[in-house]
């Protein structure tokens, strides 16, 4: 512990110069050193300056920035005065970067092997045969199969975990001394982020780098770091060994953040951390947090805290920091609000296939039979007025385009979508009445692409208010008015623009905009994946309590199995757009489960450096499902053998209205589950004692 | 990818195939014809009657058109409407000037403007970039009847260094159009250079903030090799498409050039025509000029395909 830091940050301020002429920070003040082997994790909000920590220690700033002062040392060397030749034998060799989206930072021209090829030419002292041999080493070692193939591939042709993993590869090809990662597991499917993390894990013991884990996931950073320091509006708020973070933080934004985050053992309602931090340069002169802060006095907005070693050696930035653990940590929200068994009927699927592939011409004509490819397949769902479903499943499950069905942009190429007591529902959304387009109404992922970027939020919101009430002057302005309000935002944003909203605030305008046209069905697509844990609380919120008072029926297709638990009643399971798994939500996160469900729940993270992730099958993307038998045959764990290539699995169905759609019976799932899960528990318990 | 190479020849061959029937369509309903356009005043009664006889025009126009169209597969694009001259070889010779004109055009223009776009994109908000996107600005808002003429004033008037105007015959060999040439040139390229160049630099800058060129730079590559290898085969995929609508432009005649210069090229022989109502040329030269304008595009759509490897899987996935 007493080596030399290898990467040395010292009270480094970065920042730049706004429209008003002054110079507005991004960073204040930080230190960061991180020694060789260690792995620390850097986390925060967006917008908290975590990335920019990262890339600074690298000697890079983002268009338009400057260091106001402070340094960033590696291995001694000043970052910021090396010459552009120096940097270039550090970046990528000594010190590698995993960026964020790898998607979009491998070059689209390039074929992996090349890519790789070029970082060896660079970094390493091989001979210039041996560099297509050592290229398809560093594949094998990121475990991605076939590195053969992968050699010759360009990257828009691999999925996103392996994109990612060939980022890494490529990190490795210098034999780097420490990595920076920038977020390198977002985005992905919780399987392939489990396994890309169990891979980091395991090459920092190979190897022995440090690591700086940058990431607003605290399960990720859990599994990963050693030590963890929080950022919040530039500054480092708390910084301690990864243990204490996460089980006992001694600063009231950290232990905001945990309330924050759903889980997957607890059924509330995660709490929302309100409020969002100060832009830069518009943090007063006491605690940048104290707008957001429970336990703040006179004495924090007066002065700026100082980072002091606190309770248990860690390093807050908090004048109550002995105080803050009164704050809760752990979901105070509200209870769900559930669905009345006996309400009338909102919505069924029958049968519903769907196809992305268009028949072609000359077969209609000829009234042939449709024998396009199905995307997704037999689905078969009945929801009452006021109950919420969850659709999980991984990218490509299908859940997104189920939504578009219902909502009529994509008719289902077999089975009929029938609305409320059995009326019946034009399968096209061109045909369909505005009433029935008013009754059901479409939140999107993304609210920047959802909106009009010209058009103020008053414009926004009294679209549907004029086009499904006829509302017109006054009476259109109160009524938005009191949208705004009901989403806690009040009427002053009625002037502006989308630009000028956080990504918080957009989304509940965006919410209000589908709870204009007063809905009967709302059907919500990943609309939290964009937001951060503490904003995406605070919709989640919104959303149940609308659902209380309107009684509105919701169907929430995310990737989260966390999210959707704090908000479903009932949660149907999708692989390859086939349902594997259907029932009330408590019974479907509880044993027994389809071996995929199984999958799903095991390898999700918590904020828990003791917890594990239970990887029982590989993260492989498939492109189409097998043409019989099972779906998920080809990455089931509990495969039986030839009946599952051959026979469509039955519906176990339960009383309670749980099924499962399985070759193994519940009992045997059941009793399989329970014995692992049982298994698993004692050599944890003997590793503590 | 040769399917879609096929399908796309084919969807060719069809617009060229309806332009060329609107053209006809065109023609045939303007007043007058061939004949009124030939016997000018004596076109009444007994004469204009045997000058339509003698040319088939009395027949039905479905059957004209597809004699003109069948004669057209064939190369034979008719006779010219003083009876003399075969439009082929009057097309011939002009289509031979503006292929010169333009492939010296496109020879100066193109790398120009490649070159200029990337300085003014890397170096963006740089005095490199400032003066290049001025010039730019002017070279593109000034029309090119006014930079023609002051570079004639300039360039053979004041210091009498060139020729202002082509007095070479339409039929003369290349050679014989040196120096005469190099005026309309340079007033083509710059027009040209400025419209690839404005999107050669945008498209760079866009490149160059793209995460990809972050990563390479954080990953050790060397500025130039950066450049080189991971941003300008990017960047330039779109200009592609740029350079082939500007060939299309050339070779289907610049009009203004052509007649500011005296320049015996297809753009002064359609004014000629139409102005002397030879509707058969007037035909002939559309047909040419639409036909040219598809396959450039087409070569242009497969030749990007070719080098964009997502565009590439995309096809042959299919």
């Amino acid at each position: 512990m007493t080596a030399a830091p290898i990467i040395d940050i010292q009270d480094i301020s970065i920042g730049f110069t706004g429209l008003s002429g002054s110079t507005l920070p991004v960073l204040r003040n930080i230190d960061l050193s991180v020694r060789p082997g260690e792995s620390v994790g850097l986390v925060g909000e967006s917008g908290s300056g975590k990335s920019t920590l990262a890339l600074a220690a690298m000697g890079y700033l983002k268009r338009g920035l400057r260091v106001l002062n402070g340094s960033s040392h590696f291995n001694g060397d000043d970052m910021f005065s090396q010459s552009r030749k120096s940097l270039e034998h550090i970046r990528g060799g000594k010190l590698g970067l995993v960026p964020q989206n790898s998607g979009q930072s491998l070059t689209p021209t390039l074929r992996i092997g090349a890519q790789l090829t070029e970082a060896l030419r660079l970094h390493s002292k091989l001979d210039q045969a041996q560099y297509r041999a050592r290229v398809l080493e560093l594949l094998g070692q990121v475990r991605l199969p076939d590195p053969e193939a992968i050699y010759a591939r360009f990257p828009h042709e691999l999925s996103g975990g392996q994109q990612q993993r060939v980022a890494i590869a490529m990190a490795l090809a210098g034999e780097p001394d420490a990595l920076l990662l920038d977020e390198p597991t977002t985005g992905l499917d919780v399987t392939t982020q489990a396994h890309i993390l169990e891979l980091l894990r395991d090459l920092a013991a190979e190897t022995g780098m440090a690591m700086v884990y940058v990431s607003h996931d605290l399960g990720a950073i859990a599994r990963v770091c050693d030590r963890v320091v929080v950022m919040y509006a530039g500054e480092v708020v708390l910084e301690s060994t990864a243990k204490q973070v996460l089980t006992a933080p001694t600063h009231p934004y950290a232990r905001g953040l945990l309330a924050s985050i759903p889980k997957l053992s607890d059924p509330h309602l995660p709490t929302a951390l309100d409020g969002r931090p100060p832009a830069p340069g518009k943090a007063g002169a006491g605690c940048a947090f104290v707008d957001r802060c429970g336990i703040a006095s006179g004495l924090c907005r007066s002065s700026r805290p100082p980072l002091a070693a606190g309770p248990g050696g860690a390093m807050s930035r908090c004048h109550h920091a002995e105080q803050a653990n009164q704050l809760p940590m752990t979901s105070t929200g509200a209870d769900p609000e559930r669905s009345d068994p006996n309400a009338p009927a909102a919505l069924a699927l029958d049968k519903v296939s769907i196809s992305y592939a268009k028949q072609g011409l000359i077969e209609k004509l000829l009234g042939k039979e449709d024998t396009r490819p199905v995307t997704v397949d037999g689905i078969s769902v009945a929801m009452k007025r006021g109950e919420t479903l969850g659709l999980v499943g991984e990218s490509g499950s299908g859940k997104s385009t189920i939504l578009k069905s219902i909502a009529g942009l994509l008719p289902p190429a077999g089975g009929e979508i029938t609305f409320g007591d059995g009326g019946h529902l034009p399968q096209e959304v061109e045909r369909r009445s505005n009433d029935h387009l008013r009754r059901i109404q479409l939140i999107f992922q993304n609210p920047d692409d959802s909106m009009n970027p010209r058009h103020t939020i008053a414009e926004i919101l009294e679209q549907p208010l004029k086009l499904y009430f006829g509302l017109k002057g006054q009476a259109l302005h109160d009524r938005s008015a009191e949208l705004l309000e009901r989403v806690r935002l009040g009427a002053h944003y009625m002037t502006r623009l989308p630009s000028q909203l956080s990504g918080g605030e957009k989304q509940r305008v965006a919410v209000a905009r589908a709870f204009a046209a007063e809905p009967e069905l709302v059907l919500c697509d990943e609309v939290t994946s964009a937001l951060d844990v503490s904003v995406q609380a605070a919709v989640l919120d919104l959303l149940n309590e609308l659902k209380q008072e309107q009684g509105t029926t919701y169907v929430f297709v995310s990737h989260d199995l966390a999210v959707v638990r704090a908000l479903s009643d009932r949660v149907a399971v999708l692989y390859q757009g086939r349902l594997c798994e259907i029932g009330p939500s408590e019974d479907v996160y509880a044993l027994p489960s389809h071996p995929y469900t199984e999958v799903l729940l095991g390898a999700v993270l918590e904020p828990d450096p003791d917890y594990a992730p239970k990887l029982t099958a590989d993260d492989v993307i498939e492109l189409a499902p097998p043409a019989q038998g099972c779906p998920f045959q080809r990455r089931c764990p509990r495969k039986l053998g030839a009946i599952c290539d051959t026979d469509s699995p039955p519906w176990q169905q339960q009383p309670n209205g749980h099924a499962v759609r399985c070759h193994i019976s519940l009992e045997e799932l059941n009793r399989l589950q329970v014995d692992e899960a049982r298994s698993d528990e004692t050599p944890k318990e003997t590793l503590s004692a | 990818m040769l399917r879609m190479f096929i399908r796309r020849l084919f969807l060719g061959l069809i617009t060229v195939a309806l332009v060329s029937l609107i053209i006809f369509a065109g023609v045939e309903f303007l007043p007058g014809d061939a004949c009124t356009a030939f016997l000018e005043r004596e076109a009444q009664g007994k004469i204009l009657e045997n000058c339509r006889e003698e040319l088939g025009l009395n027949r039905p126009a479905a059957e004209r058109y597809l004699e003109w169209a069948a004669n057209a597969l064939q190369g034979n694009l008719g006779m010219s409407a003083n009876g003399e001259d075969s439009i082929g070889s009057l097309v011939g010779a002009r289509l031979g000037n503006s292929l010169l004109l333009a492939a010296c055009a496109l020879l100066t223009g193109v790398p120009l403007a490649i070159v200029l776009g990337v300085i003014a994109g890397l170096w963006r908000d740089r005095p490199a970039d400032l003066i290049v996107s001025t010039a730019a600005i002017f070279a593109m808002t000034i029309p090119e009847f006014v930079s023609a003429t002051v570079l004639i004033l300039l360039f053979s008037v004041w210091l009498g260094w060139l020729p202002g105007i082509v007095l070479t015959s339409a039929d003369a060999p290349v050679a014989e159009f040196f120096p005469e040439i190099i005026l309309p040139v340079i007033v083509l390229s710059m027009v040209m250079t400025a419209h690839i160049l404005r999107m050669v630099r945008s498209s760079v800058i866009e490149v160059m903030n793209g995460d990809y060129i972050q990563m390479a730079t954080l990953k050790g590559v060397p500025y130039w090799q950066m450049v080189f290898r991971h941003a300008l085969p990017n960047a330039l995929l779109p200009a592609i498409n740029v350079v082939a609508l500007t060939i299309a432009w050339l070779l289907g005649g610049v009009v203004v050039i052509e007649v500011v210069f005296n320049y015996p090229g297809l753009g002064r022989m359609m004014i000629d025509a139409i102005s002397d109502r030879d509707l058969p040329v007037v035909q002939a030269l559309a047909l040419i000029v639409a036909t040219v304008y598809v396959f450039v595009n087409l070569t242009a759509d497969m030749l990007t395909m070719i080098a964009n490897p997502r565009l590439r899987t995309l096809y042959t996935r299919k």
